[in-house]
């Protein structure tokens, strides 16, 4: 009975880990530049095809992971200054097209480059499951979670502690006066891509040897990681990853309790049901509107 | 305001001699099917353009409500026996209830909680029709039969075509009396500034239900009658992407103008089809378009064309 619920409780924090570093994604671009990227979700499936593509080849993983995150934050920077920049006066909808647009440009891109079946990445270190309080767990998890973990602290250090995460976080509170004092609120914006895709990608890395990688793999998840984001008050770091969480969490005691067709929707359902009575997310600060 | 009368009623003899003449250009039933598909998405189109462009609200769901009319109709009739007109009637109904139910909670969320939770819903919606499969076929979908009524059935693609055609003209006719009327120029407040509008006594909250529910409607009976013409549904046609595409077409041919969300809607159907000729490229090459619309034209084809020519506008 308790065995049961831990391996729920630890399938859902794996899960949750990817959502999480997906959520603060959203989290990281909309602050810099109040858009939704809709292809958070492409960056994970870059990274974890890049690196299940490389190491099949003999590139040694770490050094694959690098290439697929750098290949990442290439493209989330390409994406931010050739549509994002460009559209900047435009509407939410256009600029939820844009990026739309751009998930399904890259979508046919990796297509095209690695083909539409599965790649398969090697547990990096074994397969052999961990016991656990009679649950068990494969050591894959401990290293989704751990890497999740450390780069969510790092992210933490980064807004807090460097002149460029400050700058962040400064044209997210008012574009026009980090304009003034200096900051090169363009390059921020670009910055804040690159971040996002480094997040995605390394997140696509770790969790591919329990995925599996696919062109496809980086809808849901960056449609979950979305939900992360809006779940935790959407530009809300610590909320985003707690979002991430939840929904991880939540879904798996969801597969396992009540039916394992209707895991997808869960995370909907909560959503649904937290912005019925939180308009603005669990940690969101209710606005006031400037007329 | 007689020149606001002659515009609504030049655009809509347009629209209605296009559609007329149209068939004459079409050398088989193969593009008859497209115009027909076409079709199909601008009703949607027009419905949701009223929330979009003119409600300043946004919807990722709305294949959600195209899909439960699309299933009402298959299922009702198909499995229970109902007649399709009643079955297409109970779908409307239906959407109509689930979508005023939503509605209010719903819209008084902003920007992108709003995408987020119609996205939500119409995710839940095509999960429910893949897994129910014992009522809806799971994910290969279902068979239709075909529509009657007293007795006569609608067959063929030359019926479709006009039933389709004065379909259209007739959603085209009341969207455009909408928006000249008192509850239309409430909505344009509410997409202008909202508190301004509530400000000078606009109940926003209620416009922008009954909009909302007007569009699910819109959406769900184009979503039943589709269903009796392609005698196949599956969820695809009710999920994520199918929802996205309703809104691109919307935002696409120009929000804020229903014509606008006509050649949206007619344009996107067509450049998938012109599309298979790039094969393998046919995704790359979908991305970049819709990219480069928004990039370059981010108030959409029509508006930005009717600019080109300002003498044009004054009709």
């Amino acid at each position: 009975m308790f065995a049961e619920l831990l391996q729920y409780l630890l399938s859902g924090l794996t899960i949750g880990a990817i959502y999480a570093l997906a959520g603060l994604g959203f989290s990281i671009i909309y602050n810099a530049s109040h858009v939704i990227n809709f292809a958070q979700g492409e960056f994970i499936m870059i990274g974890g095809m890049a690196s299940a593509t490389l190491t099949a080849s003999g590139v040694p993983l770490p050094l694959a992971i690098l290439i697929g995150c750098g290949g990442a934050m290439l493209v989330g920077v390409l994406v931010a200054k050739f549509a994002v920049e460009r559209a900047r006066n435009a509407s939410t909808v256009t600029l939820i097209i844009i990026t739309i647009g751009a998930s399904i440009f890259l979508r046919g891109i990796a297509e095209l480059v690695w083909g539409k079946d599965f790649k398969r990445l090697d547990a990096f270190s074994g397969e052999t499951p961990i016991q656990f309080l009679g649950a068990s767990m494969q050591p894959q998890s401990l290293w989704v979670v751990g890497t999740a973990g450390v780069l969510i602290v790092a992210i933490g250090l980064f807004f807090a502690k460097t002149l460029t995460g400050k700058a962040i976080l400064a044209t997210s509170h008012n574009r026009l006066a980090a304009q003034l004092v200096g900051i090169d609120v363009k390059r921020v914006v670009l910055a804040s891509f690159a971040l996002s895709a480094a997040l995605g990608a390394v997140g696509g890395a770790v969790v591919a040897p329990i995925t599996f990688s696919y062109t496809e793999m980086g809808i849901m998840l960056g449609l979950k990681g979305f939900t992360a984001a809006v779940l935790g008050g959407l530009g809300h770091g610590p909320g985003a990853v707690a979002g991430g969480l939840i929904v991880g969490i939540a879904e798996a005691l969801g597969a396992g309790y009540i039916s394992s067709a209707y895991k997808d929707a869960v995370a909907f359902v909560i959503i649904l049901a937290v912005l019925l009575f939180m308009p603005n997310g669990l940690f969101g600060k209710r606005g006031t509107e400037r007329v | 305001m007689n020149a606001l009368l002659h515009g609504r009623l030049t655009g809509l003899l347009a629209l209605g001699a296009v559609i007329a003449v149209l068939p004459a250009f079409l050398p088989n039933n193969f593009y008859l099917d497209i115009a027909i598909l076409a079709g199909f998405n601008a009703v949607v189109c027009v419905g949701l353009n009223l929330l979009i462009g003119y409600a300043g609200q946004i919807s990722l769901g709305h294949a959600g409500f195209f899909g439960i009319g699309a299933y009402a109709s298959g299922v009702l009739v198909g499995s229970y026996g109902w007649p399709p007109v009643l079955a297409l009637l109970a779908g409307a109904v239906f959407v109509g209830l689930l979508a005023f139910l939503v509605a209010k909670p719903i819209l008084r969320l902003k920007g992108h909680y709003l995408a987020m939770a119609t996205l939500g819903i119409g995710i839940i919606v095509s999960i429910v029709l893949r897994t129910e499969s014992g009522l809806t076929g799971g994910p290969d979908g279902m068979m239709v039969e075909p529509f009657k009524i007293f007795g006569v059935e609608l067959y063929g693609e030359k019926v479709w075509y006009w039933v389709v055609g004065v379909l259209l003209v007739g959603v085209v006719w009341l969207s455009l009396n909408l928006i000249d009327s008192p509850m239309g120029r409430a909505l344009r407040a509410v997409h202008g500034s909202e508190v301004a509008a509530e400000v000078v006594g606009v109940d926003t909250a209620r416009f922008k239900v009954l909009v909302f529910v007007l569009s699910a409607v819109f959406a769900s009976v184009a979503g039943s009658l589709f269903a009796h013409y392609a005698g196949l549904i599956t969820p695809a046609k009710a999920d994520f992407f199918k929802s996205i595409e309703l809104v691109t077409m919307v935002v696409f041919g120009g929000m804020a103008s229903t014509f606008g969300a006509v050649v949206g809607a007619v344009v996107l159907t067509l450049l998938p089809q012109a599309l298979t000729i790039f094969q393998d490229y046919q995704q790359i090459v979908l991305g970049g378009i819709l990219m480069a619309t928004m990039v370059f034209m981010p108030k959409g084809l029509l508006p930005t064309l009717a600019a080109l020519f300002p003498a044009r506008r004054r009709a």
